[in-house]
This record gives C-alpha cells, structure tokens and sequence, in this order.
C-alpha cells in the first residue's frame, strides 16, 4: 500500500537520509562496482584499515546513532515547517547531522573489525540495535518541542564535539572540530527560536514553555556515563560525556532564562537509549528510514 | 571477446600534473561557477603508499551532498588519465575553510551573484559586520542578513538595502 504521505517521506528519505546510498554511477561502465568502491570515505585500502577497537565502535555507533535520528527527525518537518526558509534550515541542519553519522559509522564499521559500511550501519540493523539517547527520538510535537529538542541537543553536540577535538586520535580530532563548527551554526539556530518564541506572544510563551518540559526529562542522558565511556576515558582515548553537564547546565539556562522562560527540573528522568531500549514512537521512525533499503536491498543510484 | 581492445577503453596515461589540471578543472556541483580548484577542495594528487594514485579531496561540510558527485567525477578523470585504479581520499585534517577559495574562485562568484565570504583582516580583527558584504548586483556596502540557511549548506541570504534584492552569500567558515 502506497498512500500519498507514504510517497512525500520516501522523498524525504530518498533526498536526505538516503544520501549515504546515492552513488552515481552507469551501470555501463561501472557494472561490477559497488559502493564501497565509489564512497569516498571507503574503507578496505589496507592503509586505512587500522587496528580495532571494540569500546571506540561502541561509543562512536552511540554518537552517529544520536546524528543519525535526529536527522530522521528532522527531515520530517520538510514540507511542513512553518515558513520555507524553516524547511531550507530544518533541511540544512539534518543534512549536516546525517553526515556527522555518515563519518562516525564508517569509523565504526572500521573500528569493530566487522567490516560493515555506512549503509549496513543505517540500514539493515534492527531497532534494539540502536544506541541513540531517547532525545534524538522524540517525535517532533509542535514547533516549540523540536526547538526545544535542537536546544538541549546542540548545545550538549557544541560542548561534546570541541573536547573530542582534543582526542589524541587525528582522525577524530579532525572531525570532532568540524562537527563542532556545524553544531554552533545549529546551536545559533536554536538559540534564536527559543528567544524569539518565548518573548513572543503568550501563546508562544506558554507552548515554548511546554517544550523544554516535553524533552528536559530526556537531557540527562547525553552525558551518562557507562562502563564503556569510562574505560575509553580512563585509557585517554576519548573523552567522557559526563563532566560537561554542569556548563551545558550553565549555557542552557543562559537563553532559557533570557528568553523569559523557566528551566524545567523534572522529577525523572528517561534512560535506556544507550541499550537499544526505545519510546514507542521509534519503530515507525526506523521503519521508514529503511523502507527504500528494504524495498530495493543493496540498490544504488 | 577476442582481439586487442578498442584504443578507447585504454586511454593514454597522463601525467599526475595534468590529473590534477583536470581534477581542478570539475566544476563543483553547487556552484558550477568555479572548478574544485578554485572552491579549494583539493589537496595532494600523488602516488599513495602502494603506488596508486591518489586525489585528496577536502569536504566543505561533512553532509555535503555534492561529496558524493565529487567523487564520482574525479573518478572519472582519473580512468580517463589512465589510472582506472586510482583512488579519492576524503581528508578532514587540515578542514576546509572559505579562506581555501582562490582569488580567481571569488571573482567568479561575485560575477555571477554570489558574494564571496569575507574574510578576517589582517592582524585577526574580524571584518565581518552589518553592512560588511557588499552587494554582488549594485556593490553597495548596505546589506544586512537576511535568512542563516541558503539554497545551499555553505551559503546564507543577505538583504541589500542599496538596490532591495536578496543575494546569496557564501557563508565565511
């Protein structure tokens, strides 16, 4: 069955999640090529293999699972954010996310001796075998939840990003300080909105207010520290999550209080991501973002 | 399939200087105004550790959807030069700035509506303020922002107050 929605967010999908599978290439001259070959962040030259590292794939899966759906999220509001340019940005900013995922998976696969790609990572993995913080996950709600959700979220990626740019590792040095780069444009973006909303009408106000209660709840658990972050930090090979919470604490509420809004304390607080435990609302999150996959295995264009 | 091979499908090997003249030649997918060379994506071209040709490409944004035609082209100078078994290598270290775009590369893209990024001045006051750019179509310096997210990841859209028309601007990074 094909409902008309069904084919806008196979676009959506095609156009932006689905980057990672877009090679072109004509089947003429390029017949036994596979996209391992095309990619260009390819792995299988032996100078690029590398030694593996099981907690490294672990912590990078969790990390390019976070860019991976919210991007998925994101890509959502196409065609339905409140003006155009908010579709061109909302749009923008996921494209950014899904190539922050696309450099961390491929990493992984590397990492992990498996071998698997960036599209195995993405597409053919079940939903218990995602790692996300149940942040990324949260369904859009209205406008205020997703700005509420970039919130809490870029300015967690700004501060994360810039420390894994002092890792001792080049590689990831290098694209800890790019991802950085992106997120403070991102960061601005959310800052933005969560100003202009809450000093807005008391409309806006009220419904800005309900957001950051909406996602508060699911904050916490970007910086949760598990066995897996503390040997990785302990060995110095990335950094922990876990101390940075007191100055994301600090600058979130920063724009949240200048915006004339309240920092929600919740009572609780949501956990599980990390496991490959998930809310309700992600299996159809999931089975969207791999129904092309599904539908044409292994299909190129 | 018997006999030699057509001359075609084996084309001359050229040398890794002219790979690169070609390589730098692609115009980039985004902005076919200007070539790879000018946008400043390219790095190294040589032989890697195993004797096989390298391109180095720098991504501009790590989503960049272009990356992926990017590659493909440059794949196809390289089996045109006669290295089919040449590789792209994306380098993120040293990243990719505006400041990489060759003088020839912003002349080019202010020629065609494009305002080029400013870049900080010398001594690293930054020289990016309201009314810095100027106006690609009638140069006035009265231009202010107008959206943060463009038609493209690396541009933005600013508003000339001189001539009242919006024009994109390539975003100084």
């Amino acid at each position: 069955m094909t409902t008309s929605s069904d084919i806008r967010a196979d676009a959506a999908v095609v156009e932006t999640a689905a980057v990672a599978v877009a090679v072109a290439e004509t089947a003429t001259e390029t017949a036994t090529e596979t996209a391992a070959d095309v990619l260009p962040s390819a792995a299988g030259t032996p100078a690029e293999a590398g030694p593996t590292d099981p907690d490294l794939a672990v912590h990078l899966l969790r990390l390019g699972d976070d860019a991976l759906v919210l991007g998925q999220r994101l890509c959502e509001w196409i065609t339905h954010a409140p003006t155009v340019e908010e579709d061109l940005a909302l749009s923008n900013i996921a494209l950014d996310l899904i190539g922050h995922a696309r450099t961390l998976f491929t990493r992984c696969g590397r990492l992990d001796g498996s071998g698997r790609t960036e599209d195995d990572l993405a597409f053919t993995r079940s939903e218990r075998q995602f790692t996300n913080a149940l942040l990324t996950e949260l369904p859009n709600g209205d406008f205020a939840v997703t700005v509420a959700r970039q919130l809490a979220y870029t300015h967690y990626a700004v501060l994360y990003y810039e420390a894994l740019a002092g890792c001792p590792d080049a590689e990831l040095a290098a694209f800890g300080a790019r991802a950085a780069k992106e997120a403070a444009f991102h960061r601005l973006h959310a800052d933005r909105w969560t100003r202009r909303l809450g000093r807005g009408t008391p409309e806006s106000t009220r419904r800005m207010q309900r957001g950051l209660e909406r996602v508060w709840p699911y904050t916490r658990e970007l910086f949760e520290e598990d066995d897996v972050v503390r040997r990785l930090a302990a060995a110095g090979t990335v950094p922990s999550p876990a101390p940075l919470h007191a100055r994301w604490e600090q600058h979130v509420t920063g724009v949240v209080t200048g915006a004339g809004l309240t920092v929600p304390a919740p009572a609780w607080s949501a956990g599980g991501g990390r496991g490959g435990l998930h809310t309700e609302e992600f299996g159809p999150l999931i089975a969207e973002l791999q129904s092309v996959h599904r539908q044409f295995p292994g299909g190129t264009w | 399939m018997t006999g030699a091979l057509p001359a075609t499908v084996r084309p001359a090997v050229r040398s890794v200087r002219e790979v690169r003249e070609r390589v730098e030649a692609i115009p980039d997918p985004e902005l076919p105004v200007i070539g790879l060379g000018d946008l400043g994506v390219v790095g190294s071209v040589a032989p890697g550790a195993d004797g096989v040709l390298e391109v180095e490409i720098t991504p501009t944004y790590l989503g960049c959807p272009a990356l992926t035609a990017i590659t493909s082209a440059v794949q196809d100078v390289l089996t045109e030069c006669g290295h089919p078994e040449g590789r792209v290598r994306q380098v993120l270290s040293p990243p990719w700035t505006t400041d990489r775009i060759t003088p020839e590369g912003r002349r080019k893209l202010a020629a065609n509506g494009i305002a080029p990024p400013v870049s900080p001045a010398p001594g690293g006051a930054v020289a990016v303020e309201l009314g810095g750019v100027p106006c690609p179509h009638c140069g006035s310096r009265a231009t202010r922002p107008h959206l943060p997210f463009g038609p493209s990841r690396c541009q933005s859209v600013l508003w000339c107050t001189g001539c009242r028309e919006p024009f994109p601007h390539l975003t100084a990074l």
